[in-house]
């Protein structure tokens, strides 16, 4: 039952992920980007990261892609035009990543010997475990990350507001 | 039961397509999507690694990639809103101005 979920949700996330590069209207990429987001956090859930999946739909699925959708409807983003400048990225683009996705599959499943399984319900630590890590271990870093967001929510605002004097 | 390779493969393929998409799309906005993708990438292998490790700094690391990415798309977007302003379009070919 488990390697038939992970199946399905991997494929959805590709699937979705290369509607995404398929897709000229920003919308429609924007959708498959929740899709993909959505796969992962079932796959998440797999891995039994029950705070990073929720965190993953709250955040990531909510509020971030709200905020692109906003964009696209305020901006009014029609279609994409398609240019044929590189007749390099044409040819040899393919080619060039399949052969980087082998080389990085095959180094992978020599540096991770096949008996490393991910097991159903044989996880490390659950939300209280984080907390409590987050809390004491981590704790400058959250505080200097709030300090982050701040000045990225005046940025934001500066960034974005109509000059007017 | 599902080996470890195929989640960090599957992170690999998700990290390539967005490079991909990084590389030929020509919306500003798409483009910005798909910088989101390959940190989705990356997210999910820190968590197959928490989880292959037994430690759960790599959930933590996640968090925080999560609320950078979040302070990266507020500010990108307010790019993209002044950009639209003063070029009137969101195709990167037509944003030359420092080429060489």
């Amino acid at each position: 039952m488990y390697p038939l979920f992970f199946f399905v949700f991997a494929t959805a996330a590709v699937g979705f992920a290369i509607n995404l590069l398929v897709q000229r209207h920003p919308i429609h990429s924007a959708l498959s980007l929740i899709g993909v987001m959505a796969s992962l956090a079932s796959l998440y859930l797999m891995l039994g990261a029950e705070f990073i999946a929720a965190v993953q739909v709250i955040v990531y699925a909510g509020a971030i892609m709200v905020l692109f959708v906003f964009v696209i409807m305020l901006l009014n983003a029609g279609e994409e035009e398609r240019t044929d400048r590189s007749r390099l990225a044409k040819y040899l683009g393919m080619p060039l990543f399949l052969v980087f996705l082998v080389t990085l599959a095959t180094i992978l499943s020599r540096q991770f010997s096949p008996n490393s399984m991910v097991q159903f319900g044989d996880f490390p630590g659950h939300t209280a475990d984080i907390g409590r890590r987050l809390f004491q271990n981590f704790l400058l870093p959250f505080e200097v990350v709030s300090i982050l967001i701040l000045i990225a929510i005046v940025g934001a605002v500066v960034l974005a507001r109509k000059e007017t004097y | 039961m599902v080996p470890l390779s195929y989640y960090l493969i599957l992170s690999a393929i998700l990290f390539g397509l967005g490079t991909a998409g990084f590389l030929f799309k020509r919306n500003i906005v798409t483009i910005f999507m798909s910088v989101e993708l390959m940190l989705n990438a990356v997210n999910l292998t820190f968590v197959a690694l928490s989880y292959h490790f037994r430690q759960l700094d790599g959930q933590i690391f996640v968090f925080f990639v999560m609320v950078v990415a979040a302070a990266e798309a507020a500010v990108g977007l307010a790019i993209i809103i002044a950009v639209f302003r003063n070029r009137g379009s969101l195709n990167v070919d037509q944003m030359d101005l420092m080429k060489f």
